[in-house]
């Protein structure tokens, strides 16, 4: 896999294998994902698309007996060497989670919360909140009500509300973990015109079962099946000359 | 960034250390209790203490008898569990089974109540409701009997044994109970084939936890039981006065000076009542986990 | 269906009903007994003047004071120890022997009973640190004793704090420390004050302990140092209950010291479940 990338590669994964337990769900993945696009993750679900989006960053440290072999470099840095401050990491690659999980606390301090504790400055934290906000979409919506309950907002724009929060800590790449997956349709499309919105500024990856989703907003397209990565390529490729028989099956409806 | 490391390694070790603190501590209270109660052994051999049926304390030639305060606990807790187990069992399957949710939402607190009520409360009322109840009911020549301390270590027991009973029960899935259920079987049937059986597990730890929280109990004991110390027969036993292993600790540990054989006996005879409840302990969360019931 | 088994159906419930009415017959009968014997004995003079005429007479102050005291001293020992025990327990420790061990040790702390707790107070703190008979020694007993009750009900707390939350902020970047700080421990705290509230109501009632460790049978005045003895409302109705030549005469005095009991640790308790369901609502709009 060369970068033949418009805008270079932002991460590298070589020879990547999980186990939880004796469970081996990742098999040997390599995968080259550019900056500054939109990156997604399709396959049937149980297939390690999640398991792999959490490796990009180290969310699976959390979990207990989960082991990682390979390398995953992320402009250039191996993040699972000895070094490697996973603080700083998460701080450079944000994540997104399938349920929307805004603290309960004020939109305000949901947003506010990652520079604060970052030591921004106090003076510039409105402006970081005011930013993250528009960034999010979210900024006329709730302007007039920063300090109410996150836990009032609809589901869409509690969505929203954690996409600026990710956003307001300044990273460089953002995973998102089917972020639609519990949301409307009006919403979903909200939010599948913010992701291309930020796809200028954010290298973005995508989790999603919607495969419809996929072809509307990704550049590149990995398609994983069983924990191993069958094909990967640009989006329209993918979908419309698969080199595999089973991305073909896959996308064709004809299983998952 | 340096800063930062060390800063989490060191709240996670001060986190550490005060959960280590319960370790300490149990450590510590085994440490003192049973030092102070082997001392006893210097002077007087373990198996008087053990064999002797009499526990004269004070007298010239001092006895120190275990056998009549550990059969005056085990009396008074026996008598408890007979109780408190059918009618703790029979009400926590009312509440899980029969009662409607409100009805149960105010049950659940009722029950709790009784939990919350200070031993030495329970001790007052049993001494001036229950012990002249149980002297006239019976004819007895005194009221403080065995008897009076089960009845009130039984209803101090209930909530022990409803509550830990009731989320047993409730915890059975309800496609067991429906699976029964649609074979035609009555819900009583159900729940004395099925349900019951499938909670058993947690039944018996809820009745171990009973035992351990009726053989432990000494202000109650103490005020009702006429804190006579004789071998109790069984069962006329029950209606004469006993003297369990707690309510000796607590009556005489006031007056013996520090240091004697006496004072060490006091502490021979908690070291038995720890190691007891240390079984029972250990029993009923083996129980719990072993048996627990699987989804 | 046999009507055998309707009928055998129809005697097990009303079975089960009766050991229920029984059971809320028992509440009822102390509650009633203790409130309708002691409600016209409490005063504001009660509640604030010492006891007179050798305890036949006066007030209940003391006893007042010395259980507050003993409220704050074990508190104020055991509810730190026993939320950071918690929170390592929850948020840090692995599973294994160490992990087992420590578990191991709050469970059997829990199940001690509490005049075993006397003893080694009166061994460890009495005794072998010096501290005599005493406020101190009283209160560092009962610490231990509420320590199991507090790191339960904060462990329960932490328990039902999301997931979601944790995940959230880790993916911030930041720290675990911080976010348990800033995210799980505000959540939590509902939980945990639930079950420090539910301790002092065990702290208001323990009398086995403080027997072995300080508490006063009678004092003329306020204990002043934590070296003094004390008198406290458990064992003031004990001894008034028991002991003496008046037992008759004090009658009225220890219905008034049982339902100044039961009203702090039923208040107590009450309150409790009062902050719980105030967050439960706030935390689920
Ligand atoms: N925390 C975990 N512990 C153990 N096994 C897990 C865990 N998370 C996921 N798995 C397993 O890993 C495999 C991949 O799961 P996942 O990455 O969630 O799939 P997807 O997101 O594609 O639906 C599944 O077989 C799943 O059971
Ligand atoms: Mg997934």
């Amino acid at each position: 896999m060369t970068d033949d990338f418009a805008n270079g590669t932002e991460i590298e994964v070589r020879g990547l294998n999980l186990w939880y337990g004796t469970n081996h769900a990742l098999h040997d993945i390599s995968i080259d994902i550019p900056k500054n696009s939109v990156t997604a993750f399709i396959g049937p679900s149980g297939c390690g698309k999640s398991t792999f989006l959490r490796c990009l960053n180290r969310m699976n440290d959390l979990i207990p007996n989960c082991r990682i072999e390979g390398n995953v470099n992320i402009n250039g840095e191996d993040i699972y060497s000895k070094g490697v401050d996973v603080v700083d990491l998460r701080k450079k690659v944000g994540m997104v989670f399938q349920k929307p999980n805004p603290f309960p606390m004020s939109i305000h301090d949901n947003v506010a919360y990652g520079p604060r504790i970052h030591g921004a400055p106090r003076k510039e934290i409105e402006g970081i909140v005011e930013y993250a906000l528009r960034s999010g979409a979210l900024w006329d919506e709730v302007s007039g009500r920063l300090n109410t309950s996150a836990l009032d907002l609809s589901g869409g724009q509690q969505q929203r509300l954690c996409i600026a929060r990710t956003l307001a800590v300044k990273p460089e790449v953002i995973l998102f973990d089917e972020p639609c997956s519990a949301l409307d349709p009006i919403s979903t499309s909200k939010i599948e015109d913010l992701i291309l919105e930020l796809k200028k500024q954010y290298t973005i990856v995508i989790v999603t079962h919607n495969m419809q989703q996929a072809a509307r907003i990704s550049d590149y397209t990995a398609f994983f099946l069983l924990g191993d990565l069958i094909e990967f390529g640009r989006t329209e490729q993918i979908f419309e000359s698969p080199q595999r028989k089973e991305t073909e099956d896959y996308i064709t409806g004809r299983f998952g | 960034m340096f800063k930062r490391n060390e800063m989490e390694k060191g709240v996670e070790s001060l986190l550490f250390i005060s959960a280590v603190a319960a370790v300490l501590a149990l450590f510590l209270l085994c440490l003192f209790l049973f030092r102070d109660g082997i001392l006893l052994f210097k002077d007087y051999p373990l198996t008087g203490f053990l064999t002797e049926k009499s526990w004269y304390p004070t007298s010239l030639d001092p006895r120190f008898g275990l056998q009549p305060l550990l059969f005056g606990s085990i009396l008074v807790t026996v008598g408890a569990i007979f109780f408190a187990v059918p009618l703790g069992i029979a009400a926590a399957i009312y509440i899980s089974e029969l009662a409607s949710p409100r009805v149960a939402g105010i049950l659940k607190p009722l029950t709790e109540i009784l939990a919350g009520i200070p031993s030495v409360v329970f001790g007052f009322f049993g001494l001036v409701v229950l012990v002249p109840v149980i002297q006239e009911a019976l004819d007895l020549s005194t009221g403080q009997t065995a008897l009076t301390g089960s009845v009130m270590l039984g209803v101090m027991a209930l909530p022990t044994i409803i509550s830990i009973s009731e989320d047993a029960i409730s915890s059975v899935p309800r496609s067991i109970k429906e699976g029964s259920l649609a074979l035609g079987s009555t819900r009583w049937q159900t729940i004395h084939k099925v349900t019951v059986p499938a909670a058993l597990s947690g039944i018996s730890a809820a009745v171990m936890l009973g035992i351990g929280r009726a053989i432990g109990e000494t202000m109650t004991v103490m005020m009702v039981t006429g804190n006579t110390a004789i071998i109790p027969g069984f069962p006329s036993g029950l209606f004469e006065p006993v003297r369990t292993m707690t309510a000796t600790i607590a009556l005489e540990m006031g007056e013996v000076p520090q240091g004697s054989e006496h004072f060490h006996a006091l502490f021979a005879v908690g070291s038995v009542l720890f190691i007891t409840t240390f079984i029972i302990n250990i029993a009923a969360g083996h129980i719990k986990n072993r048996y627990r019931f699987r989804l | 269906m046999l009507p055998n088994a309707k009928i055998n159906e129809k005697i097990a419930f009303t079975l089960l009903r009766m050991a229920m009415g029984l059971v809320v017959l028992f509440v009822f009968i102390i509650l009633y007994y203790i409130i309708s014997n002691g409600y016209s004995v409490i005063s504001l003079e009660f509640l604030t003047s010492m006891p007179a005429k050798r305890m036949t007479a006066g007030g209940i102050y003391p006893a007042i004071v010395g259980t507050i005291y003993l409220i704050i001293g074990s508190m104020a020992v055991a509810l730190p120890l026993g939320i950071l025990a918690a929170i390592y327990l929850n948020e840090y420790a692995r599973p294994g022997k160490v992990t087992w061990t420590i578990e191991m040790a709050i469970s059997n702390l829990a199940g001690t009973p509490s005049v075993v707790f006397g003893l080694f107070g009166l061994a460890m703190f009495v005794k072998y640190m010096g501290f005599g008979p005493s406020l101190l020694a009283a209160s560092l007993t009962l610490a231990l004793l509420i320590l199991p009750v507090i790191i339960r009900a904060s462990q329960e707390a932490l328990i039902t704090v999301p997931k979601e939350y944790r995940e959230a902020s880790l993916a911030l970047g930041v720290t675990k420390w911080q976010t348990i700080y800033r995210v799980v421990l505000p959540s939590a705290i509902p939980g945990m004050v639930t079950g420090a509230v539910l301790s002092v109501g065990r702290v208001a009632g323990e009398t086995a302990p403080i027997l072995l460790t300080g508490a006063a049978y009678f004092l003329p005045r306020l204990p002043d140092s934590v070296f003094s003895q004390f008198m406290a409302l458990p064992y003031h109705l004990f001894v008034l209950a028991t002991a003496g030549t008046n037992i008759a005469q004090t009658r009225p005095i220890q219905y008034g010291t049982a339902l100044i009991l039961l009203i702090i640790v039923l208040g107590v308790n009450a309150f409790a479940i009062a902050i719980r369901n105030h967050y439960r609502k706030k935390m689920h709009r």
